[in-house]
């Protein structure tokens, strides 16, 4: 599996996701913070995090006793670079060729 | 905006894998001639000591990009100290952005760049941005402010360092702000 297929495999869970936009809400944040509300076991909530881990999207760091977990928006942001971008400028400059067209044969 | 400030949470980290030599990405980090080249394109000038200043200068493009937005720039666009330097793996310093009147108020963070080889001719760089205090540079940093043409933070710059050292090209942005 390369860089790409974990990050989106990552991705590809709900609770994955979820967990994701809790740290982009607030970031650093203990295993325990992160399972609050969530129905699911810490075990559970472990191998989530692992999955995540493992495709960079998160980091963890020791700070005193506490181990951090914190969101690392990096690898989206390639993914946004490598398949959105390159998808979205042809998109966006045909509708504008189309809206050229169009108004040019109104005015004709 | 609103801003509120957690001195609990004020800590970014942010990572990325380079198919690169550590000393590649470290000249990436600290010499200008490469600095000038990805993300802001900033021309940084360090001196790689413990106490030594640390100073970044705008770059041409990115002058007349601010001028165009009527901005005018400081000559020194961020500046700082070198607190620890161990090239090619690691470099602490503080970091404070001069460029708006509200950042520079917020005064100094510290950043630490982390730089490990890995298997395969990867190396992993950690950057470690502390912002406690510093609520509106971690809006910038954190790439929250991108609508704004603040560009898009420290996800942004890696991603395209990323590019940089593993094409030999930077990602074309299509924001004018390259050489």
């Amino acid at each position: 599996m390369n860089d790409d297929d974990r990050i989106f495999k990552a991705l590809a869970d709900p609770t994955r996701r979820h967990l994701l936009d809790r740290l982009f809400e607030r970031d650093g944040r203990t295993l325990g913070q992160l399972e609050f509300g969530l129905e699911m076991t810490r075990f559970g909530v472990m191998k989530h995090l692992r999955v995540l881990e493992e495709a960079g999207l998160v980091i963890t760091r020791r700070q005193g006793r506490e181990k951090l977990h914190f969101l690392n928006p990096v690898p989206i942001r390639l993914i946004h670079d490598r398949w959105i971008d390159k998808y979205r400028e042809p998109r966006v400059s045909a509708l504008a060729d189309l809206k050229h067209e169009l108004e040019g044969k109104e005015l004709a | 905006m609103t801003v509120t400030t957690d001195t609990a949470v004020t800590t970014q980290v942010h990572r990325v894998w380079i198919k690169a030599t550590p000393q590649a990405i470290w000249d990436a980090i600290t010499q200008p001639e490469w600095t000038e080249r990805y993300g802001y394109t900033n021309r940084a000038d360090y001196d790689l000591r413990p106490g030594g200043a640390y100073r970044s200068y705008p770059s041409e493009p990115m002058k007349r990009g601010a001028e165009a937005m009527g901005i005018p720039l400081p000559d020194v666009v961020v500046d700082g100290e070198v607190i620890e330097v161990d090239p090619p793996h690691k470099l602490v310093q503080t970091w404070r952005m001069l460029m708006d009147p509200d950042t520079a108020d917020e005064g100094f963070t510290r950043i630490t760049f982390e730089i490990a080889e890995g298997r395969g001719g990867v190396s992993k760089l950690t950057v470690t941005h502390e912002l406690e205090g510093a609520p509106k540079l971690a809006l910038i940093v954190g790439g929250q402010a991108e609508e704004t043409g603040a560009g898009g933070g420290w996800a942004w710059v890696l991603s395209d360092l990323k590019s940089l050292l593993e094409t030999g090209a930077p990602m074309d942005m299509g924001d004018g702000l390259k050489a």
